[in-house]
């Protein structure tokens, strides 16, 4: 026999709780963000080690996705060269919407130290970020910081607002 | 014991007073001193012109024409036993000897002994593959062609390894800028968005610690705040009040009105 007690005159009487749309929606949303895989230097160790046992990403309902068409945000750990510019950004085309993208470090933030010729000078050069994540390399604990960060950005927004093109740069 | 040294007037002398350090060659010795290596140089100077030939930490170097290339490396593995080709490359010394010179880098298993063949190539002239004798050359040739735009003639393959295939000039020239010439460092955005794009993307932050005084988009100078976009002022603002300044002690009521930065992202 339950052994719980409903407290019918603080709940109106009734055991229902009043929400909004938008924020069940969003909680949904917010709470089961995949991730696409898209490492590409050192920083995917910190992201690997994130979604590892230890610092355990699942609980965030995150789940590394391997495929653009499965993912909703976009981690981008590490340098981005100008041959490879292409292809994240049709990885990104490929994702449904409503999609967002973490830039994690300092290489996929501004290019970092490769001051050089093949790198690309910042993610958002390519595709729109929502997040910048610094360090080099951040550690487990920021990305996930960043990815409660995330959380309540998607929480704030409308469930229902027309998707608007986002801006680069 | 340390070697005495004057230290009378230590600090005030400059720290570093050689600025532009550059390193003691390192020392060479005759190819005579090592016996294995003199019969490899004996061998192939029975058959090939050697223009110059020394030993350098523990290696032989030898110097030869770029016609010879192939047959060189022939006779380095089937006589010699030199019988792995762990490196080649090249070396922009346009500048300096309006020439590239080429090192391929040997090694024998059974005498356990390295040596470098070295030639000159002018800007133009293409030198001979030599991916037939050692498949490690393969891609070794492939990147000198993409790093330098050396021409290896009868290379099965000779595609551009590293950068893209439609990269424009070759980035190991010393002529080449670090960040790279207009098109490479407009490459992503050309190749994704077309040329339009430049103006909407902009060109590339190069300098991380740029600080410009009279971006009001993205700085704001300290007491002389103004709104999001708008032109910078040399005038300060005064809704700051010290009371060093003879301001007021205490801040009573907030003035919404004296908020100035309402824009600001």
């Amino acid at each position: 026999m339950a052994q719980h007690k409903v407290n019918y005159l603080q709940e109106s009487g009734l055991p229902v709780a009043l929400t909004t749309v938008d924020k069940l929606v969003q909680w949904g949303r917010s709470n089961s963000l995949w991730p696409l895989t898209y490492g590409l230097a050192c920083c995917a160790i910190e992201m690997m080690a994130s979604g590892a046992s230890r610092y355990d990403f699942d609980r965030f309902g995150t789940i590394f996705r391997a495929s653009p068409r499965q993912a909703d945000v976009m981690v981008v750990a590490g340098t981005l060269t100008k041959k490879h510019a292409q292809f994240i950004r049709r990885l990104y085309d490929q994702m449904t919407e409503p999609k967002w993208v973490i830039s994690m470090g300092s290489c996929a933030n501004t290019g970092g130290m490769f001051n050089t010729y093949a790198t690309v000078q910042g993610v958002d050069r390519v595709i729109p970020v929502d997040i910048y994540l610094p360090g080099c390399a951040p550690r487990p604990e920021t990305l996930q910081h960043a990815l409660m960060i995330l959380q309540k950005k998607i929480r704030r927004e409308s469930a229902f607002q027309k998707l608007k093109p986002k801006r680069l740069v | 014991m340390r070697e005495y040294q004057n230290r009378k007037n230590a600090q005030a002398k400059a720290y570093y007073s050689d600025r532009f350090y550059s390193a003691p060659p390192v020392p060479t010795t005759d190819v005579a001193t090592d016996e294995v290596f003199a019969a490899d140089l004996k061998s192939l100077e029975s058959k090939f012109k050697i223009a110059k030939s020394y030993i350098q930490a523990g290696q032989m170097v030898l110097f030869i024409n770029p016609e010879d290339i192939k047959a060189v490396m022939i006779h380095l593995k089937e006589e010699l036993a030199y019988n792995f080709m762990s490196e080649m490359s090249a070396i922009d010394f346009l500048e300096k000897a309006g020439e590239f010179e080429l090192f391929y880098q040997m090694l024998s298993m059974t005498k356990k002994k390295r040596l470098r063949v070295k030639f000159s190539i002018k800007e133009d002239q293409a030198v001979e593959t030599i991916s037939d004798v050692f498949s490690s050359a393969n891609w070794a040739e492939r990147e000198m062609f993409d790093m330098f735009g050396i021409i290896v003639n009868n290379h099965p393959y000779l595609k551009r390894l590293i950068m893209p295939e439609d990269w424009n000039s070759y980035p190991l020239l010393k002529t080449y800028p670090l960040i790279g010439d207009e098109a490479g460092q407009w490459y992503e955005i050309d190749t994704i968005f077309g040329k339009e794009h430049r103006a909407v993307v902009g060109p590339e932050i190069r300098d991380t610690k740029r600080v410009d005084a009279k971006d009001t988009t993205q700085f704001a100078r300290v007491r002389h705040e103004v709104p999001y976009g708008e032109a910078p002022s040399s005038k300060p603002t005064n809704y700051a009040q010290f009371q060093e300044d003879g301001g007021v002690p205490l801040i009573t009521k907030f003035n919404g009105e004296q908020k100035t930065l309402k824009d600001r992202k």
